[in-house]
């Protein structure tokens, strides 16, 4: 499904963000990518659909190296990954209804996209999806006019009305609330297991992670520490993730790493931008 | 800069340091000096006779442009509807023709980085350094008197305020939701159309509403160089000495600029 070899990237500023990083994922399986900030997680998502460009290694996805296309192959490629971004990344000033068909771009002729004239079939899904995230009665406000919980689960409409074969989760929690956030990462795990899609979901909360994930990948400065199952995930391995901490709380704890480094996804973005 | 010092055993905390204050003392200082240096140099050539002169010469003006010709309103109606003309299609085709210079001049959606942009910068600053009556001077001189003269000219100058504000409101836009539509797979003329002009959208017509209102001031006097539009009547009016004409130039050209603004406030209101 994806075979991710000895990933490298090297940022322009020298910071290298990821390194030697090597992992399979079977088709229908949910992974939780767990690290502390600036440990190469949300390079490591962008690198797979490209939002930046890995320095070296490889991204086999459905046998054809993601690392080596460009122009229109590598839009089919984007295509068919579904993206869920930290701040929802909607395009606020148009349409829930607008939002969630521009996850259909990929496939469209430009006159129509341009002209808001997509297939039928689309429009169908469209209501399809908003239906089941729970917002038919929402279709044709603006993004900017709903809350962060709604927004998200626009988010997911779109990243699912491109008929993902894989979905690219980047922190999806992290402006929510705690409730909210469990919400959101039910919703996501439920259409995940519903369509066997499998999703690599990038979170800071541990808890989250080890109530949701099939399977946990840990990493730090940039390498894999830990990969296993969510059970195999324990103070020592967190130690080693994270670096010396009272763990014994985990399970108490709500919020383990509150913040998130703004500067450094900064930083990330813009590189992906070259 | 060391704005705490130790007095003792306490610590003080001055928003500067003594010497930085003392050096903004002495720049108040020198700037008053060359204040008045200034004014001496300024006024070696002034005639203090003409200029005591003054009030009489103002009064006796004022008393010569009062009451307004009101008679002279019907020679005014087709100028005044040129000079609208001349800003609203000048408007029009600035920005037609600064809309793709603005997207080759802004960091994020030039497609090269290193030739297209400065010279999309280039024609934005040679625009703006020159003002709408000299671009006027120079068509008329090319392309003969007349509105078309007027049009270009208002044209012209409007490209570089409209690229430059249009390119600094592309410059700012969110990125991420930028980077959420390149995700789905989609050209870069779709990222344009889903992601990029949803966000400048306001700005665009803020600017664009914006350079008209100021390009109808701009076009009242293009008449004065031959370019069309009222300006042509003040400057007939001018030569001739008939400043009762000239108030009621000045009145018709007050109530358009006010028109044009009010017009131009309510349309920014119901955009943002």
């Amino acid at each position: 499904m994806l075979r991710v070899s000895s990933l490298s990237k090297r940022y322009k500023t020298g910071d290298e963000a990821l390194h030697g990083v090597s992992f399979d994922l079977p088709a229908g399986q949910v992974v939780a990518l767990i690290g502390p900030s600036g440990s190469g997680k949300s390079t490591l998502i962008r690198c797979i659909n490209r939002l930046v460009k890995p320095t070296g290694g490889s991204i086999e996805f459905n046998g054809t190296d993601v690392t080596r296309l460009g122009g229109r192959g590598l839009r089919r490629a984007r295509r068919h990954m579904g993206m869920i971004f930290q701040e929802y990344a909607l395009v606020e000033r148009l349409s829930v209804m607008e939002n969630v068909l521009s996850g259909r771009l990929g496939y469209v002729p430009f006159w129509r996209s341009f002209l808001r004239r997509f297939p039928q079939a689309d429009v169908d899904k469209a209501f399809a999806l908003l239906d089941r995230v729970g917002l038919s009665d929402q279709v044709d406000k603006r993004a900017s006019a709903l809350s962060g919980g709604q927004r998200q689960r626009v988010g997911i409409a779109r990243a699912l009305e491109q008929d993902p074969k894989l979905l690219l989760v980047d922190e999806p929690t992290a402006s929510l609330d705690p409730k909210t956030a469990r919400q959101i990462m039910r919703l996501i795990c439920e259409v995940c297991r519903e369509r066997g899609l499998p999703a690599i979901v990038s979170l800071h909360d541990v808890p989250l992670a080890k109530l949701f994930a099939d399977r946990i990948v840990g990493l730090r400065a940039g390498e894999i520490v830990f990969d296993g199952e969510p059970g195999a995930l324990d103070t020592a391995m967190l130690t080693q993730i994270y670096g010396e901490e009272d763990w014994t709380q985990i399970h108490a704890d709500d919020k383990l790493e509150p913040e998130s480094d703004n500067a450094q996804r900064h930083q990330e973005r813009m590189a992906g931008l070259t | 800069m060391m704005p705490v010092m130790t007095l003792g055993h306490r610590q003080l905390w001055r928003r500067r340091t003594p010497l930085a204050q003392w050096a903004i003392w002495f720049g108040w200082l020198a700037l008053g000096v060359l204040f008045v240096f200034s004014w001496q140099v300024m006024n070696e050539n002034t005639m203090w006779l003409f200029v005591e002169d003054a009030p009489r010469q103002a009064a006796d003006l004022l008393s010569r442009a009062w009451p307004p010709r009101w008679s002279y309103l019907d020679k005014l109606w087709l100028p005044l509807w040129d000079t609208v003309n001349i800003a609203t299609l000048g408007t029009a085709l600035g920005i037609v023709l600064a809309t793709p210079i603005a997207f080759l001049a802004a960091r994020n959606t030039t497609p090269s980085a290193t030739l297209l942009r400065p010279f999309a910068l280039l024609i934005i600053v040679s625009s703006r350094s020159i003002n709408s009556l000299i671009w006027a001077l120079l068509l008329v001189a090319i392309i003969g008197p007349g509105l078309l003269a007027g049009i270009i000219a208002i044209a012209l100058r409007s490209i570089g305020f409209i690229g430059k504000l249009l390119y600094e409101a592309i410059e700012e836009i969110d990125e991420t939701q930028v980077e959420a539509v390149r995700a789905t797979g989609a050209s870069k003329w779709q990222v344009m159309d889903y992601a990029v002009w949803p966000q400048i959208a306001p700005a665009f017509a803020g600017i664009s509403v914006f350079r008209w209102d100021i390009n109808i001031r701009e076009s009242t006097i293009l008449g004065l160089v031959g370019a069309g539009g009222i300006g042509l009547q003040l400057q007939s009016s001018l030569s001739r000495l008939a400043w009762a004409e000239v108030t009621v130039i000045f009145i018709v050209i007050l109530a358009t600029v006010v028109l044009s603004e009010w017009v131009s406030a309510r349309v920014r209101a119901a955009i943002i």
